[in-house]
């Protein structure tokens, strides 16, 4: 034990030495958080509004006043005709199309239900979903006006599709994305690099002929960086929870044990960076083009996997990234109890598990 | 350690046709030689003779192919972990960490090899004095010239006091005077009967050992004291010696 302990302090002494490196450290979940944070957060201003209507009556007029009134929008187009819908967005008229179907008030006084289309501009989905999200409740408001003027219950549906983006995945996909990134990036690189740059410098050598077990120096080398991981963590939620405002609407203690899950998967991964390694730079590599690109791209914090071809969602399937962030998702944003993400448990349990055994195996290897 | 056999015999390094091949090479090729308690023994070749592959062998890094051998008299095949504890490395990179402070780094490989806090710390404040280390004792040792840095590095190699300790070119890149420096430790360890392995490229050093074995392609072709040898070779110094031997290699460089 005493082995071990001397080790661990060790390899903190390794990294609070290093200013630089624990300074980014620390900070890049910080920096991230807020700039992917405020980047996606948009206010939602006098938005561009058209409406399409057929026929100029009372309901629709009213609705169109109410939305105009609201500070939310801005109608500054009336259309007649459903072919300039498509003018109306590629020309960059406007973000919102509200589209009353014909006789529309006629419709609504005769048979109680009368159908309105909300068509959004969701190239920027998070403002798509707020500004979908006031046009529907401020006619759900006219709809209670009527309501309470008239003995008959009136119902008007309104009806929502995003153009462009129709899936609306990245609207809260960055708080559990750069989670799955932050932890990635500190187990398996870090990891990987501290593994590396004993044999690099040649201790590597002096560690293997010390009775030290390898098991040891594996466990003192991911120690530091897994209490790191959870300083990221915890860093991370507070962040999302006070200054972002996203709550965690689901168990935190799923959201825990899924996320150790995860680191675990993260430093099996730098394990076995490490043994196909040989410089710093090459562990550099391998871990920044073979996990942050494809966390980045393929596990969904930035491009919805649903609108993948399939042969890179086959490819999304093992990039453990998108397990956690899809657990993460349906925990933290979704308030969903722990049985909805087995799944996800369970894949990223499989990919610990054979990741563990082949590094395990890699590193015996090298000892002959 | 405290087996008695072992503290009695004074055979402490035995090979007996050690043999390492990778595929058809044969890197190693049947060496045998023994290696008496606090000699110490000169291990020589050109490069790709084959030096750093026996070594490796001798400190259970690398299992023989072929061949047995005894290393405090345990198996180096079969008993790698007793090995491992009963000797010392220092190798040719340079082997401490840069940024951790000297004593943190003494702490550390005490630690490893099992040292308990107070030995320890005693032993440390002893080795400061004989090195003359005092006033660098706080500093990180990446800012220590390579002179310090390798007498350090040797001494935490014999730090938990193993029965052998291998040095694998141990003084390559310094001064003659740092060298000579170096070897005073060397000489100072095998009074405490400590056995030296050593491997180098410097002649001056192969005349400090007590007997110098010269390996060329895989295969000891001169095993004797470094007087003998000379008479042998009808040489006028080690570097003749070694010139002669060395000429006859057939592989080069690797």
């Amino acid at each position: 034990m005493k082995q071990l302990f001397s080790f661990i302090r060790k390899e903190f002494y390794h990294i609070l030495r290093d200013k630089t490196t624990i300074m980014i450290l620390l900070l890049m979940p910080i920096i991230q958080i807020i700039l992917f944070g405020f980047a996606l957060t948009t206010e939602v201003k006098d938005t561009q509004v058209a409406v399409l209507t057929t026929t100029n009556d009372e309901a629709s007029s009213r609705i169109i006043d109410k939305l105009n009134a609201s500070a939310y929008f801005d109608v500054v187009a009336k259309i007649h005709n459903e072919d300039e819908i498509q003018t109306v967005f590629r020309d960059a008229k406007a973000k919102l199309v509200v589209v009353f179907e014909d006789h529309f008030a006629e419709k609504l006084r005769h048979t109680g239900k009368a159908h309105i289309q909300l068509i959004a501009d969701a190239t920027d989905p998070n403002a798509a979903t707020s500004f979908t999200f006031y046009a529907s409740n401020i006619i759900n408001s006219y709809q209670l006006e009527l309501m309470s003027e008239a003995k008959n219950p009136y119902q008007i549906i309104p009806e929502v599709k995003m153009l462009y983006n129709p899936q609306m995945e990245g609207a809260f996909n960055f708080v559990p994305g750069v989670l799955g990134m932050i932890l990635i990036l500190i187990c398996a690189m870090m990891t990987s690099i501290a593994i590396v740059r004993e044999k690099e410098m040649g201790t590597m050598e002096i560690l293997l002929v010390s009775p030290m077990k390898p098991i040891y120096t594996i466990l003192s080398k991911i120690t530091p960086y897994f209490v790191l991981s959870c300083v990221n963590f915890a860093t991370i939620m507070l962040l999302s929870v006070f200054v972002l405002k996203v709550p965690i609407a689901g168990s935190f203690l799923s959201l825990i044990l899924v996320s150790f899950l995860y680191i675990f998967v993260a430093l099996a991964l730098g394990l076995l960076i490490s043994t196909m390694a040989s410089t710093q730079i090459a562990a550099m590599l391998i871990s920044g083009m073979g996990l942050m690109i494809p966390v980045m791209l393929l596990s969904g914090m930035i491009f919805p996997i649903e609108n993948m071809p399939v042969p890179l969602q086959i490819v999304s399937s093992i990039i453990p990234a998108r397990w956690y962030i899809s657990a993460v998702k349906s925990i933290m944003i979704q308030g969903l109890g722990f049985s909805s993400i087995l799944k996800e448990v369970g894949v990223l349990a499989l990919m610990a598990t054979v990741l563990i055994g082949i590094s395990m195996k890699k590193f015996k290897v090298r000892l002959e | 350690m405290n087996n008695t056999i072992q503290y009695n015999s004074n055979k402490v390094i035995v090979a007996e046709n050690l043999t390492k091949k990778f595929g058809n090479f044969k890197a190693v090729d049947h060496i045998s030689f023994e290696v008496e308690r606090g000699e110490i023994f000169g291990f020589l070749g050109a490069n790709g003779a084959g030096k750093t592959t026996a070594m490796r062998m001798l400190c259970g890094l690398s299992i023989p192919s072929g061949g047995k051998g005894t290393v405090a008299g345990y198996d180096i095949g079969t008993q790698t972990e007793l090995v491992k504890k009963s000797i010392g490395y220092m190798s040719q990179k340079f082997s401490l960490y840069d940024d951790l402070k000297v004593w943190e780094n003494i702490e550390l490989f005490g630690g490893i090899y099992g040292m308990k806090s107070p030995e320890i710390k005693e032993k440390t404040d002893a080795l400061m004095k004989v090195l003359d280390f005092e006033n660098e004792r706080d500093k990180l040792v990446g800012s220590l010239p390579l002179g310090f840095k390798q007498k350090l590095a040797f001494s935490v190699s014999i730090f938990h006091n193993p029965q052998v300790v291998f040095l694998d070119e141990p003084t390559g890149g310094v001064d003659p005077i740092t060298r000579r420096q170096f070897w005073e430790l060397i000489y100072e360890a095998t009074s405490r009967g400590i056995t030296v392995f050593v491997t180098t490229h410097y002649m001056d050093e192969a005349e400090y050992c007590d007997r110098v074995s010269i390996m060329v392609d895989g295969k000891i072709e001169a095993l004797n004291s470094p007087k003998n040898l000379r008479k042998q070779f009808n040489a006028d110094s080690m570097d003749d010696v070694f010139q002669q031997l060395a000429r006859k290699a057939k592989r080069v460089d690797g």
